[in-house]
């Protein structure tokens, strides 16, 4: 009782004080993790265009418009235009199935829609082996018919659209069960056809949401590595991606060029961030159901 | 397949394009996951039992299941204790450049692996910034299971911070007002109030961050130096038997992984559906 006479009564301050720590505390803690995120994030990332630039900008580009680096980028560009499309229209299409209807299994569909994220990328690769290979179970067949899918580019896409399949699916889902049916039904009962709705009413509530799942899946299929390693065959210049090539010229002990394809990924894992960071940031509201 | 028949199934709904969206889902979903996923059951199936026992007891393939294991456990560990840390300071502190700290814990997911596999063992080889500082001490990092585990750190920190982040944001503060009002110190008070109400977050992010770690190949395999029986992980033996073309082995394998994913996966479940009862209580 005292103690409450010799206390100025203080309002926010004092409050703010109770329920947090010391400065000392505070300041330590901080400086851990500033120190800490610096270290094991930061210095990678800066390390990636230090050796690029090693030997200066000259061996830099001279690595980059070689033909090899070239074809893998092409590739990787290839690789994503069609995996990510695909993995949109099946986000969408899932999303609009789970969120606009009830249905028996729901909650096990969404689960199976999730479970590429739980396998290896190394097992996501064998499985196509294991399909398509020349001694997997289509492989005899497709010998015959002359149509080669591993060691091959279609094998690539097939792995990264393995990998990337769930990105889209669970940005919309959250978001389009919280925004429910009723702008939807109005549509409709005011004779909106089912595309119409779609197109008017349920995308432009969705943009962001979609563009930030797209974003996050781009993002991985070009950088895929575990899975696409298996199924590729690393035929230079012509099944290799760009994460493929990194680890050739790496194992030839060609470092400059080899963190020069390499810096080119860090570029797009930091636009990536970017953008968002960004979204996050600007349609927090539009993409509320992701996660906070 | 009129309403009156899918009655049971699914509720009447004025919304066109059950069918077609639902149609569509299954069947892409069954050709890109579950027929891939069932080839590789029917395959090992199809070793019969003595095969698949042989394999998986092979002295290699327990020292490689060890070694993933072992090292993801240790790292998803120090990620519990680094990723609470920077939660906390990210949701509790105002300082200069948070924003921007909070941006960059994404950093791993963006980062292709096998660009963070040669950053990292550029900065841990002995010639490396970091390898240089801590060779005088006798400590070798890349090329050992240290590295390993620092590959493993690295690819594992979001899935903790990420978790635990948004549960942090939305904890009452009264309660630690009223811990404080009670005589309890601010330590007191965050091992007995705020530990608890955080920790069905914190699991669920450290077995995020351990079924991400025991799956990871492309970060791994740069920094390991993969000698068999001391640092080579896992998914790079499955690799490794694929390159042999012992499909038998790599398949084995690859099932004893898939199956423990799963299991992970429902652990993840449980504990999630845990965390949400918790948040509707408190």
């Amino acid at each position: 009782m005292a103690d409450v006479a010799l206390v100025p009564p203080v309002g926010a301050p004092r409050r703010r004080e109770v329920i947090s720590e010391g400065l000392f505390v505070r300041v330590v803690l901080i400086a851990i993790a500033v120190a800490l995120l610096g270290i094991f994030l930061l210095l990678p990332l800066v390390s990636v265009f230090y050796e690029a630039f090693r030997t200066g900008f000259g061996p830099y580009w001279a690595a980059l418009g070689e033909k090899d680096a070239l074809a893998a980028i092409r590739l990787t560009l290839l690789v994503a235009a069609i995996a990510v499309p695909a993995n949109l229209v099946f986000g969408v299409a899932a999303a609009w199935a789970i969120a606009k209807f009830d249905f028996k299994g729901k909650s096990f569909l969404i689960t199976l829609i999730d479970l590429p994220f739980s396998v290896s990328p190394v097992t996501s690769g064998l499985i196509y082996v294991l399909l398509f290979g020349a001694q997997g179970f289509f492989g005899p067949w497709l010998q015959s018919q002359g149509i080669q899918i591993i060691f091959a580019v279609p094998g690539i896409v097939l792995a990264t659209i393995f990998v990337t399949f769930p990105f889209v699916a669970r940005e919309l889902i959250p978001l389009m069960q919280e925004q429910g049916t009723t702008d939807e039904e109005a549509a409709i009962s005011l004779g909106a056809g089912g595309w119409q709705t779609f197109f008017r009413v349920t995308l432009p509530n969705v943009k962001w949401a979609l563009l930030y799942g797209v974003l996050l899946g781009n993002a991985r299929a070009m950088g895929e590595f575990g899975a696409v390693a298996v199924v590729s065959g690393k035929i230079r210049g012509q099944t290799n991606t760009m994460p493929l090539h990194v680890e050739i010229l790496y194992n030839e002990y060609m470092a400059v060029a080899a963190f020069a394809v390499a810096s080119l990924l860090a570029m797009l894992a930091l636009i990536t961030l970017g953008l968002k960071t960004f979204l996050e940031w600007r349609f927090s509201g539009e993409i509320a159901a992701i996660r906070r | 397949m009129r309403a009156s028949s899918q009655g049971a199934l699914k509720k009447p709904s004025v919304i066109p394009g059950f069918g077609l969206a639902l149609g569509f889902t299954l069947a892409y979903l069954s050709l890109i996951v579950l027929i891939p996923l069932a080839a590789l059951v029917l395959k090992t199936a199809s070793l019969g039992w003595p095969e698949f026992w042989r394999i998986a007891t092979d002295p290699r393939t327990i020292a490689a299941l060890k070694v993933s294991f072992g090292i993801s456990f240790a790292a998803a560990a120090i990620n519990a204790v680094f990723g609470l840390i920077v939660a906390w300071v990210l949701v509790r502190y105002e300082f200069p450049g948070r924003k921007l700290l909070d941006a960059f814990i994404d950093l791993p997911f963006a980062l292709p692996t096998a660009v963070a596999g040669i950053a990292l063992t550029a900065l841990y080889a002995p010639n490396g910034w970091i390898g240089e500082l801590v060779k005088p001490f006798g400590i070798k990092i890349a090329y050992t299971p240290i590295g390993i585990l620092i590959a493993l750190t690295f690819i594992g920190l979001p899935f903790i911070v990420r978790t635990v982040q948004p549960v942090l944001e939305d904890l009452d503060r009264e309660v630690e007002e009223a811990a404080a009002t009670l005589g309890a110190r601010r330590f007191q008070t965050f091992r007995k109030v705020i530990l608890p109400a955080l920790l069905p977050a914190l699991l669920t992010g450290f077995a995020l961050a351990l079924a991400r770690a025991i799956g990871e190949y492309g970060s791994v395999i740069f920094i390991a130096g993969n000698i068999p029986f001391v640092s080579e992980i896992a998914p790079l033996l499955i690799v490794i038997k694929l390159t042999e073309f012992n499909y038998p082995a790599a398949t084995a394998i690859a099932s004893i992984m898939l199956a423990i994913s799963f299991v992970l996966l429902l652990v993840i479940n449980l504990l999630q559906a845990w965390s949400r009862r918790g948040l509707s209580n408190g």
